[in-house]
Parts: C-alpha cells; sequence; structure tokens
C-alpha cells in the first residue's frame, strides 16, 4: 500500500478530536475520505455521539433521496445531535439540504439550522443539473484563496434559494445557494472533494478554520 | 453557467486499458490510473471506464482498480460493464466511483434503474443506450449493437427517465469509429423528449464535430476514446476552440 508522505509535513491543525464525518448510512462516504487523504488528513467516519460531539470538525456527508436520509438520521438520534454542535460543520450536497428547514423532496422537515426551504428546479432547465458552474458572490473564509466565478462540480434537483445565511451563489434557472453559513455551521451544494485542486482548497479551507 | 463536459473513455479489461492508447509521456500507458490522472490533469470533466473484461476474476480486480483511481483523481468518473444487481452498484459505489453505467442489464430487467435510483439517487444512474437507424427507425442493440431489441431509442430513453435514470449516454452505432461526427439529429431529439441530461458518444474525429454536437445536437456532454487517447486531439485545445465558438466550458 502507498503511504501518505504528506501526513507528517503537513500536519492538520486539528486537535486531539480530529475531524469527524458522519456516518448515517447515506452518501458517498469515500469519495470525501480520499480527498481528505491527498490534503494528508484523515478522517473518522462514526455514527458515534461522544466521538461526533468531540471531534475538532465534522463533515455531514451525504447523497440520494431527502425523506429517506432523514429518516436514517432519525433512526440513530443525528437529527438531535447535529444542531446542537459548536465546532465547524460542513454539510455536503444532500448534507447541506437537510441543514435547512425543509426539502420538498419527500416533502421532508430538515435539521433547521439554515432559514431556508430547499425546492426543484422546474423543467425549464434539465433536472438534474449535472457538470460544472461557476460559484460567486464568495463571503466566507471558506473560500480563501478561490477566485470569484470558479468553477465547481454539482449535481443536484433540488437547491436552496438565496436567503440571508447564503455565502456563495451559483445560477441555473436561477440564482441559488450554492454555500450556506450560519455561526458555526457551513453547507456547500457542489462536491469540493469531487471539484478538482480548487475543491480541494475548500477542503483545506474548512479544516483550517 | 452549466458548461458542456468533454469526457474521455477509457476500455478496461483484467484492470488495464486494452485500445487506442498512445501517450508518450506516460511511463505505463497500459495504467488506466496513469491516464485518468493525466486527463484529471489537462482539463477532462469527467471520465468513463469501460469494463469489458470476460473473465472471472473481473470483479475484484474492477473493484482494486476503482479503488486506486478514486484515491488519485479529483474530478467524477462513471463505471459501466458488467453492472446486473444493486449488490454491484453497491460495492463499486462502497469503493469510489461517483456513478454507474447500466445498459443490456437495464433492457434485460428495466426495474434494476427504480432499484437503483431508489437507493443511491438517480445522480448515480446513468443509462447507456447503444443505438442503430436502420429504415429511419432507431432501434436499440444489445452485445455492442450485435443485438437488435424491440425497443425504439426514444421510446426507451423516456422509459428509462420515468425509472429514475439521471443522465443517458446515447451511443450511435451508425457513426461510432467512422470519425464522421456525432448523430446530432438523434440527440437533439432525445433533448426534446427527456428533461435528463444527454451524453453524446460515437463519431468524434474533429473538434468541429464537439461543436456541433453541443449547438446543434444540444448535447449537455460528449464522449470519446481514441481522438483523445492517440492524441488527435487534446483536451486543452478542444476547450479553447469550444471557447471561440461561445461554447460554455471549464477552463
Amino acid at each position: 500500500m502507498k503511504k501518505n508522505v504528506n501526513t507528517v509535513s503537513q500536519t492538520p491543525p486539528l486537535g486531539a478530536g480530529g475531524l469527524a464525518i458522519i456516518d448515517y448510512g447515506a452518501g458517498n462516504v469515500q469519495s470525501v475520505l480520499f480527498a481528505l487523504e491527498r490534503l494528508g488528513f484523515e478522517g473518522n467516519v462514526t455514527n458515534d455521539w461522544n466521538a461526533i460531539k468531540a471531534a475538532d470538525k465534522v463533515i455531514f456527508p451525504g447523497v440520494g433521496e431527502a425523506s429517506s436520509a432523514m429518516k436514517m438520521l432519525e433512526d440513530s438520534g443525528l437529527d438531535v445531535l447535529i444542531p446542537t454542535l459548536k465546532q465547524p460543520v460542513l454539510g455536503i450536497c444532500l448534507g447541506m439540504q437537510l441543514m435547512c428547514q425543509h426539502s420538498e423532496e419527500g416533502n421532508t422537515n430538515g435539521l433547521g439550522i439554515f432559514d431556508v426551504n430547499v425546492v426543484k428546479f422546474s423543467n425549464e432547465v434539465k433536472v438534474p443539473q449535472m457538470g460544472w458552474n461557476t460559484i460567486y458572490n464568495l463571503k466566507s473564509a471558506l473560500f480563501d484563496g478561490i477566485k470569484e466565478n470558479e468553477f465547481m462540480y454539482l449535481v443536484h434537483s433540488y437547491y436552496a434559494p438565496l436567503s440571508e445565511n447564503t455565502i456563495a451563489t451559483t445560477n441555473y434557472e436561477l440564482a441559488y445557494s450554492t454555500a450556506l453559513q450560519r455561526d458555526n455551521f457551513f453547507g456547500v451544494q457542489f462536491h469540493p472533494e469531487k471539484s478538482g485542486i480548487f475543491g480541494e482548497q475548500i477542503l483545506k479551507n474548512f479544516l483550517n478554520l | 453557467m452549466l458548461t458542456k463536459r468533454i469526457i474521455p473513455c477509457l476500455d478496461i479489461k483484467n484492470g488495464r486499458t486494452v485500445k487506442g492508447v498512445n501517450f508518450l509521456d506516460l511511463k505505463d500507458a497500459g495504467d488506466p490510473v496513469e491516464l485518468a490522472k493525466k486527463y484529471a490533469q489537462t482539463g477532462a470533466d469527467e471520465l468513463v471506464f469501460l469494463d469489458i473484461s470476460a473473465t472471472e476474476e473481473r470483479r475484484a480486480t474492477l473493484i482494486d482498480l476503482v479503488r486506486k483511481v478514486a484515491a488519485a483523481i479529483n474530478i467524477p468518473f462513471t463505471v459501466g460493464g458488467g453492472i446486473a444487481s444493486v449488490a454491484d452498484v453497491d460495492v463499486l459505489l462502497r469503493n469510489g466511483a461517483d456513478k454507474i453505467s447500466i445498459n443490456s442489464s437495464a433492457v434485460k430487467n428495466p426495474n434494476l434503474i427504480n432499484e437503483i435510483a431508489a437507493k443511491y439517487g438517480s445522480q448515480c444512474v446513468v443509462v447507456a443506450i447503444d443505438a442503430k437507424q436502420i429504415d429511419g427507425d432507431w432501434i436499440v442493440h444489445l452485445v455492442g449493437g450485435k443485438v437488435p431489441t424491440e425497443w425504439n431509442l426514444f421510446d426507451w430513453a423516456k422509459e428509462v427517465e420515468q425509472r429514475g435514470a439521471g443522465e443517458i449516454l446515447f451511443t450511435s452505432m451508425n457513426n461510432d469509429g467512422t470519425k464522421n461526427g456525432f448523430a446530432n439529429e438523434a440527440l437533439a431529439k432525445l433533448s426534446e423528449i427527456v428533461n435528463i441530461p444527454i451524453i453524446a458518444s460515437g463519431g468524434a474525429g474533429t473538434m468541429e464535430h464537439f461543436a456541433e454536437t453541443f449547438s446543434n445536437g444540444k448535447a449537455d456532454a460528449a464522449l470519446a476514446a481514441s481522438v483523445f487517447h492517440y492524441q488527435e486531439i487534446e483536451i486543452p485545445a478542444l476547450k479553447q476552440f469550444l471557447k471561440n465558438q461561445n461554447i460554455a466550458v471549464r477552463m
């Protein structure tokens, strides 16, 4: 097996709690893990309350369908834990959508962290939006070193409209929130783990918060 | 603005690339991981790996390859070939594939599309359709175009969309290998009748062909193999060309 030679020279600024990646049965956790590995970080994939609470950073991934993913969160009680977390939390794709008030997908009540309701794109455009689109109006340390209109990889049928929590915008049918932030909670609609070197930079920025 | 995607396709047999690979500056041009990295670095928007091996050990070899590719590249990739069950999908996704592509197995068991979409979401289900135009009708074919089915291309496309496919990869058997351009008329019609993204495949020979399939064929992405593998077309030059034609691409 190839050893990750960056681990020592690029010691992550994470404390003893490390990085927890929430495991609730939904989502392509492996892609996130590989991206972190390329950056010299390790993640602890877990659904353990104590491990998640003690972590210095938490990533909340997710792909798939909203109502069944929410059901899995509820089954493990993580729906109660996540909104109470105090450390930086990053929701990715469906993870971000579940952090909102509600999703039109499966008429799902979310975690209510971001004060916005997720709705579906209309048939005026192809659904899902699939591919590389630009992000702009960047308003967070999450985007340090990222220039306006950089490309990110997106795959989604539902979107969060613009709100006071919006920290990045993308246009598809209309201008919508491609990233959200409230206090210690961050959410990105795009996949930083699949968005080339600039996506990796965003992951790194999160880990350095 | 959402950009048009350029997708190199690598045919894999027993964990190695099989044809049309001719990069002089690679130590091992048969190594799919090396090639994948090369394509990711030079601006490919996604990659497709098509497993065409037929041995018993193929699954394990493929899974090992998927893991190595996923560890090495930072763009999305799709794996196709021989996927016939939800269990097949599960192991590929767990090892880092972003999407899977099904073809014959979807025709034989259309419910497979519903099952995969329900479990993992439509975004990871690509249905590949090989079709041949016979007396004006586009007929869906299996086994690399050898076996005709009862399905008309457009009816089958609607069917797979309704069942939860997130994307269609349409290969025209009439155009494949000709280097005379993509089947733009059929592609444009596909884009009219379904509302999911369409990947054009079969017929790429020149940069103009890509421009035509995006403008006239209304394709959302274009896939090709040999023109990229033999470096007849370099991806950075292709993207610059498309940009000059006012086609939105990621530079």
